[in-house]
């Protein structure tokens, strides 16, 4: 991606009225502007999804930290998504409680389910799926979370219905 | 009377947490109102005295690391919060931030006048979304209350407290790390000394808490050492936030005397192992803690006196291994956690832990050869501690190093006829 950037034509684009009132009530918190970097990334990922190259360039130059400095950061953290994702992000633990009680057999109902696997994202754009590490929950594992709701006790039958909720918004219960 | 619970007494699962008034009302931010009429030396003191120890896995005594903080000279200093909370297994620092933020804000209240240092951080992992919505009402609370800003109570003391949410990822959790993550670089960790304590977030001297440690403050400073000392049992001091995962009746957490034992824990609270399942070893303290056997549940859950059974406390969030999960399936779906989240910095973690995840994984599909076990042994001591800048590695190779020990028949066992468990 370093290199992509580096040498070609690729710009930034501009940031969005809301990306920027974000990132400057970030900057209030900290005495240096790289300290927002981070940050700024997740505001433009929260914001569009995720952090093309352009709007790397973009948060790069408006916080004018270098471009590789700030890919540096943005490919530490797991949930930095550099590639486009589906609309909604399933995260399951595959951790060591969540492993033992049947995270496994979880990804693989999922799988069934919507024809992907771990890193793959829905023809229709809908769903992107990838493993988390432990979430926090593991008394209540098998645990996963989609986009920013935690489900826990998690079983296949509860995977069919957390699908069926972020495609056409049916109920479903919330478990602890 | 003062409470025996002073980490959970605000809590009830299922509602929601206390508002700043409600807090108050409950005897919240005394702590303040007496540290502010306190030397900022007499408190750091009294928590010395108290014997807390760190609950981020070291247990360091806190009093003593706030000592090492250098007389004030008027440019800023920082405590920041470690609530990244991604060692596998442990699910402490969720539940108070989640039912109770505002015991987080007075600790850190209380502490940052210890230190007289006027910014607070909380580093808080970014999955935790509840945590992140509660601590930021918490926090515009005691704002709007006075507690938190300019002139606090009228003392002429003032605080910021910041939120930074991170984005996933389990060596911010190391205190050097996390402080490089704060400044917004890459996350590897930084070399000690200097410690953190003289020269931490942007050259300043700094002190990096767990959040369950900061928690502790309150009620050691409203209610004295000798109140404090009294909650653990026998000699021991205080309470802590212990917990089972696994296939136990009734797995969760609690917050319990320090000084109980491995046994009391796993019977009396979570209620003992699931019908059909026995007991075959646990992980005392999360992912990086070596296997203990059903013979250790007499222990005392004590920093000193697991380490003389050879393993460490850690976390105290056990996680049990039952009779009917594959001992070399758990240690590699651990390897794979700490493979993922090595930093890359030194090669005995960035490429050993993916070979003995590559060795493990042979031996689950049946293609283990027996010198591999004799790699692996040896793979345990390139890991172990003074080999590698961070104590990633050696506690990777924690639960690799007693498993080999301890179930070795079963890593031969693989090797012969690969895994025998059902498939998880
Ligand atoms: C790889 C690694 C991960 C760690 N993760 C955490 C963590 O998530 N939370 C935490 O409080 N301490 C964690 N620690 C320990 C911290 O470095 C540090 O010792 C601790 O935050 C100090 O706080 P305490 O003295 O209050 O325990 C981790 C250490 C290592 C080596
Ligand atoms: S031990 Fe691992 S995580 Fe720690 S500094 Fe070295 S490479 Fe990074
Ligand atoms: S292991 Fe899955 S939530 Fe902890």
């Amino acid at each position: 991606m370093n290199n992509i950037i580096a040498t070609t034509a690729i710009k930034a684009r501009k940031l969005t009225d809301e990306e920027i009132h974000d990132i400057e009530h970030e900057k209030t918190h900290y005495p240096y502007t790289q300290a927002v970097g981070l940050e700024a990334l997740k505001i433009v990922q929260k914001y569009q999804g995720w952090v093309s190259d352009e709007s790397l360039l973009a948060v790069s130059e408006y916080l004018d930290i270098p471009p590789d400095e700030l890919e540096g950061v943005a490919t530490f953290f797991n949930m930095i998504f550099r590639r486009p994702v589906g609309k909604n992000v399933i995260l399951l633990c595959d951790s060591v409680a969540c492993w033992m009680l049947g995270c496994d057999d979880l990804q693989a109902h999922i799988t069934n389910t919507l024809g992907i696997n771990y890193g793959e994202t829905t023809k229709d754009d809908l769903f992107t799926l990838i493993p988390v590490p432990c979430l926090g929950a593991c008394d209540k594992a098998p645990v996963m979370m989609v986009n920013r709701e935690t489900y826990r006790n998690v079983t296949p039958k509860k995977i069919d219905q957390i699908i069926a909720h972020y495609r056409d918004g049916s109920p479903v219960e919330l478990d602890g | 009377m003062a409470t025996d619970k002073p980490l959970t007494k605000n809590i009830e699962i299922g509602r929601a947490p206390f508002t700043f008034q409600q807090y108050e009302a409950a005897g919240g931010y005394e702590s303040v109102r007496k540290a502010l009429t306190m030397e900022p030396k007499d408190l750091i003191n009294m928590v010395k005295e108290a014997g807390l120890g760190g609950r981020g896995g070291a247990g360091f005594n806190t009093g003593l690391k706030w000592s090492f903080v250098p007389p004030p000279d008027g440019q800023p200093r920082y405590l920041v919060i470690n609530g990244d909370e991604m060692e596998p297994g442990t699910f402490k620092d969720r539940l108070l931030i989640e039912h109770d933020p505002h015991l987080l804000i007075e600790g850190m209240i209380t502490t940052c006048w210890a230190l007289q240092a006027t910014t607070g951080y909380i580093f808080l992992r970014g999955e935790y979304i509840e945590c992140e919505q509660r601590l930021l009402k918490a926090i515009d609370e005691a704002y709007d209350a006075g507690m938190l800003g300019k002139n606090i109570l009228g003392k002429g003391f003032d605080l910021d407290i910041y939120l930074h949410t991170s984005a996933g990822r389990y060596i911010c959790g190391e205190e050097t790390a996390l402080i490089n993550a704060l400044e917004g670089k890459r996350a590897n960790p930084r070399a000690k000394p200097p410690f953190p304590q003289v020269s931490g977030l942007w050259g300043r001297p700094t002190v990096v808490n767990n959040v369950e440690t900061i928690c502790n403050i309150p009620g050691i400073v409203a209610n004295g050492v000798e109140w404090y000392k009294a909650l653990g049992k026998g000699d021991f001091v205080g309470t802590r936030i212990s917990g089972v995962s696994g296939r136990v009746k009734n797995p969760g957490c609690w917050e319990v005397p320090v000084g109980i034992t491995f046994r009391e824990l796993l019977e009396d609270y979570a209620g003992g192992m699931q019908d059909g399942y026995e007991l075959k070893g646990f992980l005392p303290g999360g992912g990086s803690t070596d296997f203990l056997l059903p013979e250790h549940l007499d222990l005392v859950m004590d920093p000193g006196a697991v380490q003389k059974a050879g393993s460490r406390l850690g976390t105290s969030l056990i996680m049990v291994l039952d009779d009917k999960t594959c001992p070399v399936g758990c240690v590699r779906n651990l390897i794979k956690f700490f493979a993922h989240e090595s930093c890359g910095w030194c090669t005995p973690c960035r490429d050993g832990l993916p070979w003995v995840e590559h060795i493990l994984n042979k031996m689950e599909e049946g293609r283990g050869e027996m010198k591999d076990i004799a790699i692996l042994q040896e793979m345990t001591t390139y890991m172990g501690p003074g080999n590698t800048f961070c104590a990633l590695a050696p506690g990777a190779a924690e639960p690799l190093q007693s498993a080999l020990k301890h179930y070795r028949a079963e890593f031969e066992d693989h090797v012969a006829h690969g895994c025998s468990y059902k498939k998880h």
